[in-house]
């Protein structure tokens, strides 16, 4: 199944956010979404999503999603939005509920989730229990058991410290590697675009357009070798010159606001 | 490097770095509020058994204590008591889930905010006492008018807090359940009403005070069983220690109600 932005722009009263975003994530693809801050990055990834109705363009999807997905567009929020007053596999649960499956079937689908985040001896603990690196492997949990096509993920890692984020985007390594998911990854840092996305769609400052859409040229298994270290630091460095300028301008637009 | 660092030149001394930090963290002790407690009561006990005080006017503890009893081997003070109960307990309960049903609207529905709110800001600020006579036209001069009563001023209460409460529920989590396709029904349920519930218990400490507040007024405007219309004929009648053991039932009783409500909170909202 393929996730196609088709010509979205999206006004806030008079404030353009976006304006003209076209691009295809195909089956399995992990494209990345940079740019400056207040580019619309998140506000794109709420449209694709159906969170958000764009002022014009649409969200489509092509192709069936795999038979046994329960949500195909499944997202990963920034401040995890996990239910405080439930436990673990209760919010892992909890996008479970109100489907057609058996007990068993939800019992299943939520043992296999937390099992591949690592979190089965957490299952009886609340949000409020957790750091904020296992609250957010609790939110990519929950995403897992209803077997995304593909995830959407809104700046997953950047409420996490430098160290956390180092052991999900591992996580993340691996849990693309092997289920044949897709993903759209919003995020601020280009080490997290570099490292996991296929490839990168660098936004310009607001109104969002497309600047321009980089590929990355290895496999993320190979991304993890020391060698390719030097490479991914260079591709980090092409985009940073892209938007460098542009970051500043916004920053600076910010405090006057 | 870091030994420097306790090197001291010749002509300097060293001197510790004041500490500025304390205060502004008050911590109640445990036992200290029943010791002042106690202690005043010993004092006005004292006060009384060695006549400083005219017992007319302020009876001491011991009398108030023995009004009690008395009151209780007669079965007066259930007389009463239940009386009191009744109203409040219907009043409450009906007062409650009118409020929660309305608030959860208001929270809830676009068309209901804008009339609702409407109505209660017009409405909740008349003192519901003053509706009394025209609920005893209505109704009759029986429970209903005093129920009532009681009902109005624990439904706007109610339903105040609990749209604020609805309001509060955070909207990332609401979202979360959309992105899932969860439907309407369980995002209230699932979602909505357990992330209001903290506002609807706190809601609740106040309404049984505006409960109690209104059982003793309209028991005071007419009403031949109830503390309240007991303290006003003990008063009439300058009993004050009967008058005085009517209010300390009062304060129990509010005690009593405050204790359930934050058991329900321990019970209810221990994930916070």
């Amino acid at each position: 199944m393929d996730l196609i932005a088709n010509h979205i722009s999206h006004h806030f009263g008079d404030l353009a956010v976006l304006d003209d975003v076209s691009f295809t994530v195909g089956a399995g693809e992990v494209v990345a979404i940079v740019g400056p801050s207040g580019c619309g990055k998140s506000t794109l990834l709420s449209i694709l999503g159906g969170l958000l109705l764009p002022t014009s363009g649409s969200p489509e999807l092509r192709g069936a999603p795999p038979a046994d997905s329960l949500n195909p567009l499944t997202f990963v929020f920034q401040d995890f939005a996990l239910l405080p007053w439930a436990t673990v596999e209760e919010n892992v649960e909890f996008p479970l509920l109100h489907t057609q499956l058996s007990a068993t079937q939800r019992r299943a689908l939520v043992e296999d989730a937390l099992r591949r985040t690592g979190l089965t001896d957490f299952r009886k603990t609340y949000p409020k229990q957790l750091s904020g690196g296992m609250r957010q492997r609790v939110g990519i949990s929950r995403a897992l058991a209803v077997k995304p096509a593909i995830l959407l993920m809104d700046e997953p890692l950047s409420a996490l410290d430098s160290q956390t984020r180092e052991l999900l985007m591992e996580d993340f390594v691996r849990l693309l590697a092997d289920g044949g998911m897709g993903a759209v990854y919003v995020t601020h840092n280009l080490e997290e675009a570099a490292r996991l996305a296929d490839r990168i769609v660098v936004l310009s400052r607001r109104p969002g357009r497309i600047r321009e859409v980089v590929a990355v040229p290895m496999t993320r298994t190979e991304r993890g070798d020391i060698a390719a270290r030097e490479q991914l630091l260079a591709l980090q460095n092409q985009i940073w010159s892209l938007i460098r300028n542009e970051a500043i301008d916004a920053e600076r637009e910010v405090q006057h606001a | 490097m870091l030994d420097r660092a306790t090197e001291t030149s010749a002509d300097e001394t060293t001197r510790r770095v004041r500490f500025r930090g304390a205060g502004f963290v008050p911590a109640s002790s445990r036992f200290g509020g029943w010791i002042a407690l106690a202690l005043v009561i010993a004092i006005w006990q004292a006060a009384g058994s060695a006549r400083l005080v005219n017992p007319l006017f302020l009876p001491a503890p011991s009398a108030i204590v023995r009004a009690i009893y008395e009151l209780a081997m007669s079965g007066a003070l259930w007389q009463h008591l239940s009386a009191s109960l009744l109203r409040i307990g219907v009043g409450w309960l009906l007062g409650t889930a009118a409020g929660v049903v309305v608030g959860f609207a208001i929270g809830l529905s676009r068309l209901a905010r804008s009339v609702g709110i409407t109505f209660i800001s017009a409405l909740f600020p008349i003192p519901k006492i003053a509706l009394l006579p025209l609920l005893i036209l209505w109704l009759g001069i029986g429970e209903e008018p005093k129920i009532a009563t009681i009902a109005l001023g624990v439904f706007f209460s109610t339903a105040i807090s609990v749209y604020s409460g609805v309001d509060a529920v955070p909207r990332n989590l609401i979202r979360m359940a959309q992105s899932f396709n969860v439907p309407f029904a369980t995002i209230v349920r699932k979602v909505v009403w357990p992330g209001a519930l903290p506002a609807v218990l706190a809601g609740f400490r106040i309404t049984a005070s505006v409960a109690l507040l209104l059982v003793v007024s309209a028991e005071m405007i007419g009403a031949q069983f109830g503390i309240g219309a007991f303290v006003l004929q003990a008063g009439n009648l300058m009993q004050t220690d009967q008058l005085l053991a009517g209010v300390v039932i009062l304060s129990v009783f509010g005690l009593a109600v405050g204790k359930v409500i934050g058991w329900l909170e321990v019970r209810l909202l221990h994930w916070r």
